[in-house]
């Protein structure tokens, strides 16, 4: 049986989601049934075998995990995932150093976990500046420079987006705050396994993985601190001291031995998955676009890790789209499918305009992802993205050469 | 979000797609909504000489629930008075149709989008009755 109707069914739809969270590799898996049974030890009872085997299962995986990023595996620790690791992160920098400095700067396209979190600060006191982006997504090296004070404790740029893909220049980002004397926090939940990473090289004081995006299990992250020069934070959580007092907690061992499984294959398997989901988004868009006029790819298309798509199908609401195309899962930034009713911040922060951001959907490809899905992806889009186009009164005004800007639209 | 039945039938099926005539004297068309709210209905009446609602179309540009509200009053109306259109109430297109809280403004919309063709309606027929009067 091969690894894929191993995680998909045949009566499931097809998965083109892989931004909201991947199936767990049938060899993660494996890996950690034996912890599930009878590996059960407590990681942190010294002094008998059960607890050391469970040890040596938790101190392989952060040594896989530290190798997946160039750290050392001293400077992992785990965490229950990606959101707990960027709270961590920020408000363990910024409380840690609050006496000294009490300015953060991010950008408006990070993950609600990272907003949220510098909301949080601002309440406390903190100041934040919300860097915005460029048209293609990316931030703007200069703009980021000029933002930074001597009391700046911390820049947080995602490495990936998880909206539309885009990689943040890492590298660059981490010259300009190692000069400017400041920490530099990345969120690589999105990044992690799927392009090189290198703490060294990039100059990267934290890092914030999750599991479950790297074909892991949920449940289980990691953020990397710098020993050397050594970052310092205030734990979140207090208790028995585990994960060199940053996180305590028993530690979850399956999960732990899953997200390092996972870190090796997709280390070992990196350059070669990158090669074939180019070609399958390179596929996904051609199909498309060859079918359909007006459609607009958001976010920077050569800045992007290649398992990611964000189009605009113009004059086609997202959500009815998406209930059309009931043999694909995706995701949309329409507006109607979100509780808020507002339509994606991250599309509006390009600039992409309310109306075309309605028309959104995310496709995500990833590890289980067949040309042969990709085929059947682009018939079915292209079949209902032309249906509700016959449907649509804009697309007939914009037929019939009607400037839908001139008209006085009614905000309701 | 689980949908009715009856909803997914209209979204799956819609009634009454397509576009009448908007310079014909008996068609009074009726647009709300906008683009950046994330929907825009174009619904249609036709009235015939015995003031019932003869034929309705419509094309909207939104999510499931208000292509689905819109199909469903292309049915109600047809074969009404404009009187008699104008009272659909936007409570009875939610009922209908099971709507989800969150959804209830595209059955209000789809309230909004009759009312409009109607006042369209009229305008249309109020002028050519002036228009008569002034060549007698």
């Amino acid at each position: 049986m091969s690894v894929l109707t191993q995680v998909r069914r045949n009566d499931q739809p097809i998965y083109l989601d892989y931004q909201a969270t991947t199936p767990m590799d049938p060899r993660v898996l494996e890996a950690m049934m034996p912890y599930f049974t009878h590996k059960f030890g407590n990681s942190g009872s010294r002094s008998h075998a059960y607890g050391w085997e469970a040890e040596e299962g938790t101190e392989k995986a952060r040594a896989q995990v530290a190798k997946l990023i160039g750290a050392d595996e001293k400077e992992v620790i785990f965490t229950s995932g990606a959101t707990e690791s960027n709270n961590l992160a920020i408000r363990g920098v910024a409380e840690f150093y609050k006496d000294r400095k009490n300015h953060i700067i991010t950008t408006v396209t990070e993950h609600k976990c990272v907003l949220d979190t510098c909301r949080h600060l601002e309440q406390q006191g903190f100041e934040v500046t919300y860097l915005p982006v460029q048209k293609n997504g990316l931030v703007d090296l200069e703009q980021l420079r000029a933002a930074i004070t001597d009391k700046t404790v911390v820049v947080s740029v995602m490495a990936v987006n998880n909206e539309i893909g885009v990689i943040q220049p890492l590298a660059e980002i981490g010259a300009i705050c190692r000069e400017k004397k400041t920490f530099f926090h990345t969120d690589a939940a999105q990044a992690a396994g799927k392009i090189p990473l290198d703490v060294e090289a990039m100059n990267i004081d934290l890092m914030s993985i999750s599991g479950h995006k790297i074909y892991g299990p949920k449940g289980i992250g990691a953020l990397y601190v710098r020993r050397k020069p050594r970052v310092r934070l205030v734990p979140l959580i207090v208790g028995g001291g585990q994960e060199r007092g940053f996180r305590s907690g028993t530690l979850p061992t399956p999960l732990c031995v899953g997200l390092g499984e996972a870190a090796e294959i997709a280390m070992k398997e990196m350059d070669g998955e990158a090669k074939r989901l180019k070609k399958l988004q390179d596929r996904m868009l051609k199909g498309l676009r060859d079918k359909l006029p007006e459609i607009y790819v958001n976010g920077d298309l050569e800045h992007r890790i290649p398992g990611n798509l964000n189009i605009s199908f113009a004059y086609v609401e997202g959500e009815s789209l998406m209930m059309g195309i009931k043999g694909l899962s995706v995701s949309s930034g329409s507006a109607c499918t979100s509780a808020s009713l507002e339509p994606s911040y991250v599309l509006r922060a390009l600039g992409v305009e309310e109306e075309m951001a309605h028309t959104s959907l995310r496709i995500g490809l990833g590890r289980f992802t067949t040309e042969q899905e990709v085929d059947q992806a682009v018939d079915e889009l292209v079949r209902h993205v032309t249906k509700l186009r016959e449907m649509s009164p804009l697309w007939e005004m914009a037929q019939e050469g009607i400037d839908l800007k001139s008209i006085e639209w009614a905000a309701h | 979000m689980a949908y009715s039945e009856k909803l997914i039938d209209h979204y799956e099926n819609p009634r009454n797609i397509g576009s009448l005539d908007k310079n014909a004297e008996d068609v009074g068309t009726g647009l709300v909504g906008a683009p950046a709210c994330g929907d825009v209905m174009k619904l249609q009446i036709k009235v015939g000489a015995d003031g019932l609602i003869e034929d309705a179309k419509f094309k909207t540009f939104g999510c499931g629930s208000a292509i689905a509200s819109s199909s469903l009053v292309t049915e109600w109306v047809k074969g009404k008075t404009i009187d008699e259109a104008e009272a659909i109430k936007n409570t009875d297109i939610a009922k209908h149709l099971a709507l989800p809280p969150v959804k209830i403004h595209c059955s209000v919309l789809a309230e909004d989008a009759i009312k409009a063709a109607i006042a369209d309606y009229r305008a249309k027929a109020t002028k050519k009755d002036e228009s008569t009067e002034a060549a007698e």
